[in-house]
């Protein structure tokens, strides 16, 4: 924080806000700007969205009702999280409850089998919006991970070799603008067909948005890998021809660290991607996870419903603005370029 | 006895789309050891492409280049470079940029302490021990290039080849830069060859002042001995009548060459990016 907070400063510096100038001396006057700029501005951006929304909805009549402001939303975020702690609490009710029995069965020596079978019983409770988040969170993180494993290395391989690349480039070129919606039914019929066991480590639903994220977050980290690596600066590669550097050594010592940045910018934008489609996936899909708590509440069409399904939007690109945040950390962590800015 | 680096009738051509462009002809240079040679000559004769492929980034149409009697074919450490925009990899501290040149030409000879001491060595030459664990994006212009000097020198050189090493700089830091050069050659007695715009670095730092006709079909023009005894002192020199005939000379047959004297310190691209393209290609 401190940091951001510094550059923050430096920029104020260099261009000093003449109408802050006039009221009060230098050193406040760094100190306002800064404060004024990184606090002051968005919240006052903020508030003035909050107000243009609540005075709009109040006019908007719809099927379901008046369309909710910022206050009926407000009032379903925690509803939303109220219910997810009854659902919790009924959870582990249910399991001291069975544990009674359990100890029952066991205190009349009922046979094995019977204990068994009480034991076995599962909660079946329906998954709260908190739960729809984890699955959605932990969906996308698959899927993005599983891409990055492939397209990181296919990246690096068409940047050092024109060859590859060309015999790649269309395929990356046709298959980049394909729509995940487009993806999902061939990707659900694959899973059923090649996916097929008794006892799944793993549930279809949570493999076919997997995947279907998985192949809309290749393309971008490919593309800006080949970028990234085929244009390392050529002063560089020099350096590296004249220290006889061995292929290994080059790779590692000067094309990586100086494709780095680029590498990030296509994670980045495939993890942005990824999510966007994860939604969407999970809507037409009806896979567990935040597009169906969207579409579920669609179809319920109760009176809460629109200002649930806003809290969702909201959840949503929290979500997505936090899963870039994370990205630029981890950037500027691993990349030698400290000057990464968030746009 | 052979000659120490002997450039032989070199001669390059890079196909361009209107048939091959000829950029250099019949270059012919001998070279001693411990010499000090300045290559001068207007934007686009052919310099830098002369020192490419006396470091085997480039290879020559004709002729060809010997070392110590050996044909260059490929780049390697023996010829180090100090490039004009100091190519330091960022991502490396100036140590570690210096390290990893010391590893990678010493590293079956020498220990992991004596490689160790070989860099800091090379680092207080150029006055740099003090910005160890700086990174090149932290240090000035003139810094960075005395760190590429560094990496060059540690590599224990049979030619250092430098290109336009203070091109770049502002005037004053390349005068310091200049004298910590003469410096460190009155040391080591290394052989250098270095591209310059500039007269007045040409005439104080070199032994013999090589001067290139004009492009394309570039070739040597003419060679001045430069007969001033060292250590050579630039405030000594600045009044002194041989100092200033032989700038004279080399002035002279620049101008020949070019409509304005103007023209002559302007440090330009080195090559068309025309030619760039050709010769990556």
């Amino acid at each position: 924080m401190s940091a951001k907070t510094a550059t923050t400063t430096i920029r104020e510096m260099r261009r000093p806000r003449r109408w802050l100038s006039d009221l009060s001396g230098g050193g406040l006057k760094v100190l306002a700007g800064g404060v004024a700029r990184s606090l002051f501005i968005p919240l006052l951006g903020i508030g003035a969205f909050l107000l243009i929304w609540a005075i709009a909805a109040a006019r908007v009549e719809t099927s379901l009702g008046q369309l909710p402001g910022p206050i009926q939303v407000w009032g379903q975020a925690v509803g939303l999280y109220q219910e997810h702690r009854d659902e919790r609490e009924r959870e582990s009710e249910f399991y001291a409850r069975m544990q009674e029995r359990v100890d029952k069965a066991v205190a009349a020596s009922k046979s094995p089998e019977t204990i068994d079978r009480i034991a076995s019983r599962t909660y079946t409770g329906n998954p709260t919006f908190i739960d729809q988040i984890w699955t959605s969170l932990i969906t996308v993180a698959t899927g993005f991970l599983i891409a990055s494993v492939i397209a990181i290395p296919i990246g690096i391989l068409c940047g050092m070799s024109a060859t590859l690349y060309s015999a790649i480039n269309p395929f990356v070129q046709v298959f980049k603008p394909v729509s995940p919606l487009a993806w999902l039914p061939l990707v659900t019929i694959i899973v059923s067909a090649v996916y097929v066991s008794d006892d799944p480590w793993l549930a279809k639903s949570f493999l076919n948005s997997a995947i279907t994220v998985t192949l809309c977050c290749l393309w971008p980290t490919i593309i800006n890998t080949t970028v990234g690596v085929s244009t390392v600066d050529r002063d560089l590669m020099n350096v590296s021809r004249v220290l006889r550097l061995s292929w290994l050594k080059q790779t590692v010592k000067i094309i990586l660290p100086s494709a780095m940045p680029m590498i990030f910018t296509g994670l980045r934008l495939s993890l942005g991607i990824g999510w966007m489609v994860l939604i969407a996936a999970e809507m037409l899909a009806q896979n567990p996870g935040l597009g169906k708590f969207v579409w579920d509440e669609f179809q319920n069409g109760s009176s809460k419903s629109l200002a649930r399904i806003m809290v969702a939007v909201l959840v949503i690109g929290l979500i997505g603005f936090f899963l870039d945040r994370v990205m630029l950390t981890l950037q500027r962590h691993f990349t030698w370029d400290k000057n990464a800015v968030l746009r | 006895m052979g000659t120490y680096l002997k450039i032989d009738h070199v001669g390059i051509s890079f196909p361009t789309d209107k048939g091959p462009l000829e950029v250099l002809q019949d270059v012919t240079l001998d070279i001693a050891e411990g010499e000090f040679i300045s290559l001068i000559g207007h934007s686009g004769c052919g310099k830098s492409t002369v020192l490419n492929i006396v470091a085997g980034l480039l290879r020559a149409t004709l002729g060809g280049v010997l070392l110590e009697e050996r044909e260059v074919t490929d780049p390697g450490p023996d010829r180090a470079v100090v490039f004009q925009n100091h190519s330091l990899l960022p991502w490396l501290t100036v140590y570690d940029n210096v390290r990893l040149a010391v590893d990678q030409v010493f590293g079956k000879t020498r220990t992991k302490k004596e490689r160790h001491q070989w860099t800091l060595h090379n680092l207080q030459l150029v006055h740099m021990e003090h910005a160890l664990e700086r990174r090149p994006g932290e240090i000035s212009g003139g810094m960075k290039q005395r760190v590429g000097i560094a990496r060059a020198l540690a590599m224990e050189p049979k030619v250092l080849l430098m290109d336009e090493p203070f091109g770049a700089l502002d005037s004053l830091t390349r005068t310091h830069m200049q004298d910590s050069l003469m410096e460190i050659q009155n040391r080591l007695n290394n052989t250098v060859i270095m591209i310059t715009h500039d007269v007045d670095e040409a005439v104080l730092l070199s032994d013999r002042i090589v001067m290139m006709t004009n492009g394309p079909s570039a070739t040597v023009g003419r060679i001045l001995d430069v007969d001033l005894l060292r250590p050579r002192n630039r405030l000594a020199l600045a009044e002194d009548p041989t100092f200033n005939h032989y700038r004279a000379e080399v002035v002279k047959f620049l101008h020949e060459r070019h409509g304005t004297l103007k023209l002559v310190k302007v440090s330009e691209p080195e090559e068309s990016p025309q030619l760039r393209r050709a010769a990556n290609a």
